[in-house]
């Protein structure tokens, strides 16, 4: 068998924060990202789900070689990159490329829209002439549902939804084989969130695109997702098909943000159970010994303080991170 | 708001954007400036005097450098002696010397602002963009600079090479870049943390590339007005060098060594001053309107 597209193994991003000192300052690491690993095949959809600080956009970064992982290894293909090697990243760089959550600050505002989605072909066919550059920019507008002829408009005379438009083609022009998408709807309204996500499915059922889906609404990712990610504090609680984890979410903290989701029927949404989590999410600069949901959790007894839990395989396909998780 | 469904004509679509053709920035900019009167008519004023500079020490009937004889004190303008502003105390032809002092300021203001806008951007968004290490020794250096004294670098200038034209370029080139390289650096680290950098360079730009198509566009509307300012600055330097030796020499001239000359005559002679004076503001008027004009041009949002 041919390996993943994408194989995240143990990877951490820690950044050194400085918490004190006068004349020499004391660091202290904040893990961002604490050994999380994943495989990604070809055409899946990954949902990375988790409250905001929980290092869902880090983790994104950091597949992309955005960020320097501080250990573990990102292999693409089977094949580990090296980061100093320039010539190789801009090489791997081609086949993933990323959405942003805020649409307009992702766009350069003195870039026409149409120079801003060239910008990768630009980047990696030099000896295409502009009016096969255009040809192909004007053909990605119409794939993304943008008049090809608003190509000399500047980012500020779009909508937050076209200019998510924009963004999106930005990341298909080159065909990529993954987008990581990072909150790509949060930021828009209601109304235009529906047709952004039909509009990536599309795409992705075209191009045969794998796709990182990183948002906090569990909803958003339920109706994108094959398989869903829950991050906490850097650490990953449980991973596991969409509708064995919507169906029968195992560990605590998902079953936490499930029932944070309200439900339409305001009769059925008072009479759901609550697993109510207590308090805010802990500072990520001194998270808690052992499990590191324990200051919030339910079901939290000695044993979640003195050791982490390990990631165990519940049933096939489903990994949860908790000492509990049979109750 | 919604624009278009995706089900809409393609193929018309497709026509339509054959008929818009691309446009650059730069295109754009050059259309907003157009539509700005001040900086037109600036343009065109500046134009004026910049060819009459070139062409008009030709055309009079008197060179900068020669004295008529017979009128040596301070002339009123005289058409049929052909002194239409007048002259000098020592009898030169003041319009002569005005419009030959503006070569040698306009020159030197416009050629050394542009060698300090260019070494000041590079240099800044270098500092700013690439960060840790680079930005140390680049900053570092310019602060340097900063702390030597102009006067004490003119004159070892001097001691090097001997009195030299070219050296003022070299002066006060050294001099403007640096506060370009602050101003610019200061608005690339803005810049820096902003997400369509981050975009830029996950879709496969390289540092220089992301600095030529992101940083220096985006700083340049503010470095335009600080550009206008330094024209004006640069021109009030050179006079100054002079004075100490450096510039020009007479029996050649400046606006800065006219006006200077002139102001030691204001008494008895206002129009040694006023004429230089007039001939210097209006240029530096214009500059500022221009640059005005071209910040705003630079800027899609303001329409
Ligand atoms: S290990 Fe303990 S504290 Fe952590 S989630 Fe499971 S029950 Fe809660």
């Amino acid at each position: 068998m041919s390996p993943p597209l994408l194989q995240v193994r143990d990877l951490r991003v820690h950044f050194p924060v400085r918490t004190g000192g006068v004349l020499f300052a004391d660091y202290t690491p904040l893990k961002a990202v604490d050994g999380v690993s994943f495989d990604l095949a070809a055409g899946e959809t990954l949902g990375i789900v988790g409250e905001s600080g929980c290092g869902k956009s880090t983790l994104g970064r950091a597949v992309l070689q955005l960020l320097p992982p501080t250990s573990g290894a990102v292999a693409w293909l089977g094949t580990d990159v090296d980061l100093a090697d320039k010539a190789a990243l801009k090489a791997r760089r081609r086949d993933m490329q990323v959405v942003f959550q805020d649409p307009l600050a992702s766009l350069d505002p003195r870039m026409t829209a149409g120079a801003i989605i060239a910008e990768p072909l630009r980047n990696y066919h030099p000896e295409l002439s502009s009016p096969d550059i255009k040809a192909r920019v004007a053909r990605m507008m119409e794939q993304v549902g943008l008049l090809p002829a608003m190509l000399n408009r500047y980012p500020h005379e779009f909508s937050g939804g076209q200019c998510q438009r924009i963004g999106i083609a930005r990341a298909m022009i080159l065909k990529p084989k993954l987008v990581v998408c990072d909150e790509p709807v949060s930021a828009l309204d209601v109304s235009i969130r529906a047709q952004v996500i039909n509009l990536l499915m599309d795409l992705q059922r075209e191009l045969q695109l794998s796709m990182l889906f990183i948002s906090h609404d569990l909803a958003v990712v339920r109706h994108i997702s094959h398989r869903v990610m829950v991050l906490y504090l850097g650490k990953m609680m449980e991973l596991a098909d969409r509708d064995s984890l919507y169906r029968a979410p195992r560990h605590p903290y998902t079953r936490a943000l499930m029932t944070a989701v309200p439900i339409p029927d305001p009769d059925q949404e008072r009479a759901k159970p609550r697993a109510v989590t207590f308090g805010d999410l802990p500072s990520p600069l001194s998270p808690p010994s052992g499990c590191v949901f324990r200051t919030r959790c339910p079901k939290a007894t000695a044993i979640c303080a003195a050791a982490a839990p390990p990631l165990e395989a519940v049933a096939a396909g489903q990994l949860v991170a908790c000492h509990h998780w049979r109750t | 708001m919604m624009a278009v469904n995706l089900s809409s004509p393609h193929g018309a679509a497709l026509e339509a954007a054959g008929e818009v053709a691309g446009r650059s920035l730069w295109q754009d900019a050059w259309r907003r400036l157009r539509a700005n009167r001040a900086a037109v008519v600036s343009l065109i004023i500046l134009a004026i005097i910049a060819v009459a500079s070139i062409v008009g020490p030709y055309l009079l009937p008197w060179t900068y450098d020669e004295i008529d004889w017979d009128h040596i004190e301070a002339l009123p303008p005289d058409f049929a002696l052909g002194h239409y502003f007048g002259t000098d105390s020592l009898g030169r032809d003041l319009l002569a010397r005005t419009l030959f002092g503006g070569r040698i300021s306009l020159t030197v203001g416009i050629l050394a602002t542009f060698v300090a806008l260019f070494i000041g951007v590079a240099v800044g968004a270098i500092a700013g963009f690439v960060g840790g290490k680079v930005d140390q020794v680049l900053m570092r250096f310019v602060d340097l600079m900063y702390s030597v004294p102009l006067t004490f670098f003119v004159i070892i200038l001097m001691v090097l090479f001997g009195r030299n034209f070219i050296l003022m370029f070299l002066a006060i080139g050294a001099v403007e870049w640096l506060t370009m390289a602050r101003i610019v650096r200061g608005q690339t680290l803005a810049l820096r943390g902003k997400e369509f950098i981050e975009a830029a360079r996950a879709s496969g730009g390289s540092t220089t590339a992301i600095i030529l198509r992101h940083i220096v566009p985006n700083v340049l509307g503010v470095v335009m007005v600080y550009v206008t300012l330094t024209i004006p600055q640069v021109i009030l330097l050179e006079s100054f060098l002079s004075f100490l030796g450096l510039g020009v020499q007479e029996p050649m001239t400046s606006w800065g060594m006219l006006i200077n000359d002139g102001a030691a005559e204001l008494e008895i002679n206002p129009r040694t001053l006023i004429i230089p004076a007039v001939f210097m503001t209006v240029t530096l008027f214009c500059f500022n309107f221009l640059g005005d004009g071209l910040r705003d041009a630079l800027d899609p949002k303001d329409r």
